[in-house]
C-alpha cells in the first residue's frame, strides 16, 4: 500500500468534503426551487437563475466525486470502488453505504438526464427530476448512519441547516408549483340573448 | 403520362364525386359507376405528377397543393397515409356525407395516395360520433377484404373536438396521446405517426385523386377556374333554401351557389364563410365573389372546409358570435397560455355584450385590445380563427354591437342558427 | 446564396409563464397581460445573440428556441 497515503489526510479530506457535499446539495435543491417558484419576487436578485442552480450542482458533483474518490483509496476505509455505484451490502458499514452508493446513482442520474434534456421529452425530464427529492434525504441517512462525526455538536448544527433549507425547498415547492393546470379553464358561461 | 384515361363517364358535369340519392354504396356498384381503379404498382411518380397537372388542392381547410404533400412524403422511408375524415367544424358535414354514401370512392382515393408514396398502411380517421359513416366505411373495407383487396385500411375514430381534424393533432392521437396540436417542426410530412413520414390528406381530396388516376388532369380541369378547378362539396346552412351538403364547381360564385339551393332570405345580410374557423362577410359584397380562395381574398376571409351559412335577417349577429366564441374558447386545447386565456376574455366580452350587460364599451374597448395578443402566439391557428371571426363581426354587425352597447338588441328571433355541440367530448 | 439570420421562437406548449426570458432579455421579450412572452419580430441584432442564447439556455421549461431562418423571411 501506498504510504503516501496515510489515513490521516485521505481521511479527513474525506470527511470535509462529506460536509461540504451535503452543504451544496442542499443549496441546490434550495436554488432548483428559488428559481422556478411562481413566488419569486422582482427584487430576487438577478444571479439567481438556473445557471447559479447549474454552477452550484457542479461543484456540488465536485465535491461529491473528491467524497467518493477519497473514500475509495483510503486504505482506513476500505470501501471497494464498485460499492461505490452499487449499494451492496458491507461488513463493515452495513446499509448506510449502501444509502450511500443509491445517493451517488440517483445523483448521477439527475446530471445525466438534465445535460441530455434537450433530447428527453419534457414530462420524462420532469419526472426523472423529481428523484431530487429522494437523493437528497438518502445522502443525508448515508452520511448520518456512516459518519464518525455524526454525534458532534458542530455536523448536528450543519445537519439541521441543511434539513431547514431542503424543508424550506420542499415546502415552497409543494405550496407554488407552477403545473399544467394553470392553462386550464372551466369553459365559458354561454349567456342566453337578453 | 402513363395513367389510364378511362373513357366511362367523362362527365364535364356535377356530380362527380356525390352518387345519387339513395344509390347503392357497394363495391359491384362503385365499380359500376366509377369504373375500375387503374393498377399502380409502380405508377407512383406518374399519378404525383398527374396531381400536380390537375391542380387539386387540398379540400381539408389549408387548400395547400396536394402534389407538394404527396412528392415531400413520397421521399420519406416507410410512409403512411391516413385518410382525415375528421370534421372537427360543427357546421360542415361533407366529409362525413362523402364517407357514408361513397366509402369506396374514399378508399380507393387513399389507396392511391399510398402508391403515390410508396405506404403499406393506411388509416381512416372518422370522427366518433359520425356512425353512418363509420358504419359504411366498415361495411365497404370489409367488402374488399372479401374480394381479396391487398390494402389493409385500419378504421379509427378520434374524439369529436374543434380540433381533432389537424394534421398533428391527428397524429398525436394516433401515436396514443389527446387529439391536441403539436409544436411545429416536425412536420407530419417529416416525422408523423410512430416517427414516419405521414401523408395526412382530407377523404375528399382522396377522392379527387381517385378520380384523376381515373380520369386524368384534363378531365379534373373540365370544372372551375385556372388557379383552383374541379369541384368542391359545400355545406350550406342558416337562411338557404335547402340547407345540406351540394357538390359545385370551384369559383362559382356565391349567388349562383345559393340559387342553386333554392330560395332563401332576401333580407339577409350577412353569410359566414369557411365555418367556425372562419368569417363573417356582408351578404351584398359575397354575392358576386367566386368561392375560390382567389375570389375571397378581397373580402378577406378564406373558403376553409366550405361552409357557408346565411345569417337569417331577423338573427342578431352578435348573439351568434357571443355563441360561437363561447364555443371556441371552450375548444380549445388548453395547451398554450395566450389562447387559453385570451379567448376567455374574448368569449367573457363579447357575451356580456350580447346579453346587454351594462359596461359594453369597456367591453368592446377589451374585445379589441385583446385580440392583437391572441393572434398568432399559439401552436396551432386556432386562436388565430377565433379572434379573426370576432374581428369579422366587429365590423360586419356594427350595427348591432351599437344597439347593444345602447342596451337592446333589435332581433326578433333568438333561436340559435349555428349549431353548437352540446356536452364536452374527451381529448383522447 | 441566401444568408441565414438568428431568430427567437417560443415554444407556447412548453411555456408557463415564468418570465425569465423577458427578464434576460428586455430589449426583445416582452410578456403580455398573463405572464406569456411576446417575442419582437425580426432577426435577433447582433449585439445581442450572446443575451439571447443565455435566455435560450435558462428557461426552466427550455420552451425559448433559437432558429436559423433565411435573411429574408420574415
Amino acid at each position: 500500500m501506498n504510504h503516501v497515503l496515510t489515513s490521516g489526510p485521505v481521511w479527513y479530506l474525506m470527511r470535509a468534503s462529506c460536509v461540504v457535499s451535503l452543504l451544496l446539495l442542499s443549496a441546490v435543491s434550495a436554488l432548483g426551487v428559488a428559481t422556478t417558484s411562481r413566488l419569486r419576487p422582482a427584487r430576487l436578485p438577478r444571479f439567481v437563475t438556473l445557471a447559479l442552480h447549474r454552477n452550484v450542482s457542479l461543484l456540488a458533483v465536485a465535491f461529491l466525486s473528491l467524497h467518493v474518490l477519497t473514500a475509495v483509496i483510503d486504505p482506513d476505509a476500505t470501501v471497494r470502488a464498485v460499492a461505490v455505484i452499487l449499494p451492496l451490502p458491507s461488513s463493515r458499514y452495513g446499509l448506510w453505504l449502501g444509502l450511500g452508493a443509491l445517493a451517488l446513482d440517483l445523483i448521477i442520474a439527475l446530471i445525466v438526464t438534465s445535460l441530455l434534456r434537450q433530447h428527453l421529452a419534457p414530462r420524462i425530464w420532469r419526472a426523472l427530476h423529481y428523484l431530487a427529492y429522494l437523493a437528497w434525504p438518502v445522502a443525508l441517512v448515508h452520511g448520518a448512519g456512516i459518519g464518525t462525526d455524526s454525534g458532534a455538536m458542530w455536523m448536528l448544527v450543519v445537519d439541521a441547516a441543511c434539513v431547514a433549507a431542503f424543508g424550506a425547498s420542499v415546502a415552497l415547492r409543494l405550496l407554488t408549483a407552477p403545473s399544467p393546470a394553470s392553462k386550464h379553464l372551466s369553459p365559458p358561461r354561454v349567456r342566453v340573448a337578453p | 403520362m402513363s395513367v389510364a384515361v378511362q373513357p366511362r363517364q367523362r362527365v364535364a358535369t356535377l356530380p362527380r364525386l356525390l352518387p345519387p340519392a339513395g344509390a347503392d354504396a357497394s363495391l359491384g356498384a362503385h365499380i359500376e359507376r366509377y369504373g375500375h381503379l387503374p393498377g399502380l404498382r409502380g405508377e407512383g411518380r406518374a399519378l404525383i405528377s398527374a396531381v400536380e397537372a390537375s391542380g387539386l388542392r387540398g379540400r381539408g381547410g389549408a387548400g395547400f397543393p396536394t402534389h407538394l404533400k404527396l412528392a415531400a412524403v413520397a421521399a420519406g422511408r416507410s410512409p403512411i397515409v391516413v385518410a382525415n375524415g375528421i370534421e372537427g367544424e360543427p357546421a360542415s358535414h361533407k366529409d362525413s356525407l362523402l364517407m357514408q354514401i361513397n366509402p369506396h370512392l374514399v378508399l380507393d382515393g387513399a389507396a392511391a395516395a399510398a402508391a403515390c408514396v410508396g405506404a403499406r398502411t393506411i388509416v381512416i380517421a372518422v370522427n366518433r360520433s359520425a356512425t353512418s359513416a363509420h358504419a359504411s366505411l366498415a361495411g365497404a373495407i370489409a367488402e374488399r377484404a372479401g374480394a381479396g383487396s391487398h390494402a389493409q385500411f385500419e378504421l379509427v375514430t378520434p374524439p369529436d373536438r374543434f380540433v381533432a381534424g389537424e394534421e398533428t393533432a391527428l397524429v398525436q392521437w394516433l401515436n396514443g396521446g389527446p387529439a391536441k396540436p403539436a409544436f411545429v417542426p416536425p412536420r407530419p410530412y417529416e416525422r408523423g405517426v410512430r416517427g414516419r413520414p405521414t401523408l395526412v390528406q382530407n377523404v375528399e381530396t382522396l377522392a379527387n385523386i381517385a378520380l384523376i388516376a381515373r380520369h386524368g388532369p384534363d378531365w379534373f380541369r373540365e370544372l372551375g377556374s385556372e388557379s383552383e378547378p374541379g369541384s368542391m362539396l359545400v355545406t350550406l346552412g342558416g337562411a338557404v333554401g335547402r340547407p345540406g351538403i351540394t357538390e359545385l364547381e370551384s369559383a362559382l360564385p356565391l349567388r349562383a351557389a345559393l340559387e342553386r339551393s333554392g330560395d332563401s332570405d332576401g333580407a339577409a345580410r350577412a353569410v359566414l364563410v369557411g365555418g367556425y374557423f372562419g368569417a363573417w362577410v356582408p351578404l351584398v359584397s359575397a354575392l358576386d365573389a367566386p368561392l375560390s380562395e382567389a375570389g375571397l381574398r378581397p373580402l378577406g376571409v378564406s373558403l376553409g372546409a366550405r361552409s357557408l351559412t346565411v345569417l337569417p335577417h331577423a338573427t342578431c349577429g352578435v348573439v351568434e358570435t357571443a355563441r360561437l366564441a363561447a364555443y371556441l374558447a371552450g375548444e380549445s386545447a388548453g395547451q398554450c397560455g395566450p389562447c387559453v386565456f385570451g379567448l376567455r376574455a374574448i368569449a367573457d366580452a363579447i357575451g356580456s355584450i350580447a346579453a346587454c350587460e351594462p359596461g359594453a364599451n369597456d367591453a368592446l374597448r377589451r374585445l379589441r385590445g385583446v385580440a392583437p395578443q391572441v393572434t398568432g402566439r399559439g401552436a396551432c391557428a386556432h386562436p388565430n380563427g377565433a379572434t379573426r371571426l370576432v374581428a369579422s363581426a366587429l365590423t360586419v354587425f356594427r350595427d348591432e354591437f351599437a344597439h347593444h352597447v345602447a342596451g337592446h338588441c333589435t332581433a326578433r328571433s333568438f333561436e340559435p342558427v349555428l349549431p353548437i355541440p352540446a356536452g364536452r367530448a374527451e381529448w383522447r | 446564396m441566401s444568408r441565414r439570420a438568428t431568430h427567437l421562437r417560443v415554444n407556447p406548449i412548453r411555456c408557463d409563464a415564468f418570465g425569465h426570458c423577458a427578464e434576460l432579455l428586455p430589449e426583445l421579450i416582452s410578456l403580455d397581460e398573463w405572464g406569456y412572452p411576446i417575442i419582437a419580430e425580426g432577426p435577433v441584432p447582433h449585439g445581442l445573440q450572446q443575451e439571447a442564447r443565455r435566455a435560450v439556455s435558462l428557461c426552466p421549461r427550455l420552451a425559448l428556441l433559437i432558429e436559423q431562418r433565411d435573411a429574408d423571411s420574415a
